[in-house]
């Protein structure tokens, strides 16, 4: 078993897949408790939403001074194309009894990516299991490690964390711009926020920005399934 | 306390919506419509929430250091750099406007 594994491309891209995103568990953990969140509220939303971006969503909107309403109600709604995700793998594993149940919990962009990139039905399941198990072990890991961190480390300015938190955005937003509409749906929300943000109360701009982009989704003719391109190329991932 | 029920609510939440997508019937996943504002949600709400952590403070829109944090994350992310790279370029940048006497 541990030798067919080591020559399985799927667990093979799944656990460097896993490496790479668990590590960045570190920067939710610090921002996090900079954002004001105690060590155990940030390790329980890894442990328990486990969806990075939704994460991200949560204490950006706490960390802007935004009520509990208005963050779950923003990592609520990034955590969608996750039901979307859950229907594509559902379709490809087939997965039964309490593993559907599993299979939910660790659906994101990585596991999915690294799932969906093999060709073999047998790699496409290790490749999802290996991704989605060793990034829940890692993920919770380093969110502990940057908490701990963060918390010992005083003034999150001084260090530029909200520095980090602008730029840990724009690298969940990056990789989805790949074409022209969806760059234009970025700027039409990203202006609609600027033009909201003296209006309404702190966190409330985010869901207006987000009335606007599903707006443009249902009214819009750009190509099915727009932005749900996830964060990492499993195929580059495995020659590398 | 109250932050604490939020955080159990969203993670609910977070995990029923994970689910239902492996409960639906495919009927439904014929709806193109579905799939598309699924993904220009995704696409929005990040953008609002890389500006608002960029320009926002409270209600108050404020030019500062987090500024230079974007321009530094844009070019590292357009050379290519992993995301840890770029979240630390980004901070490394506000923490060095700031050392420089910037707010």
């Amino acid at each position: 078993m541990t030798a067919s594994l080591r020559h399985s491309p799927g667990a093979r891209v799944g656990a460097s897949i896993a490496v790479a995103t668990g590590l960045y568990g570190m920067s939710f953990g610090a921002l996090a408790v900079a954002s004001g969140l105690d060590v155990w509220q940030t390790c329980v939303l890894s442990l328990l939403l486990f969806s990075g971006g939704s994460q991200f969503a949560f204490i950006g909107v706490i960390a802007g001074g935004g009520s509990g309403i208005a963050a779950a109600s923003a990592a609520a709604l990034l955590g969608i194309r996750n039901t979307v995700y859950g229907m594509q793998l559902n379709a490809l594993l087939h997965p039964t009894g309490w593993r559907r149940f599993a299979s939910a919990h660790v659906t994101i962009d990585e596991s999915l990516a690294t799932s969906t990139g093999q060709t073999d039905p047998v790699e496409q399941k290790r490749g999802f299991w290996v991704a989605g198990l060793g990034i829940f072990v890692l993920w919770n890991l380093f969110t502990l490690v940057g908490a701990l961190a963060g918390d010992a480390l005083g003034d999150p300015k001084q260090w530029g964390l909200d520095g980090a938190a602008v730029a840990a955005f724009l690298a969940l937003l990056w990789p989805r711009l790949r074409s022209r509409e969806a760059g234009a749906i970025a700027v039409a929300c990203a202006l609609v926020t600027v033009v909201a943000v003296p209006f309404v109360p702190a966190g409330v701009p985010i869901l207006v920005a987000a009335v606007v982009a599903a707006a443009i989704g249902w009214f819009g003719s750009g190509p099915r399934g727009e932005g749900l391109e996830p964060d990492v190329e499993p195929k580059r991932e495995a020659t590398s | 306390m109250s932050l604490w029920f939020w955080i159990l609510v969203a993670c609910v939440v977070a995990y029923l919506t994970k689910l239902l997508g492996y409960l639906v019937p495919r009927k439904v996943l014929a709806n193109p419509r579905f799939a598309r504002v699924a993904g220009t949600l995704t696409i929005g709400l990040l953008a609002s929430l890389t500006v608002v952590n960029t320009v926002a403070t409270g209600q108050g829109l404020v030019v500062d250091s987090r500024i230079g944090a974007l321009v530094a994350a844009a070019v590292a992310l357009w050379l290519r750099a992993p995301f840890l790279v770029v979240v630390i370029v980004g901070a490394a940048a506000a923490a060095g406007l700031r050392l420089l006497g910037l707010p």
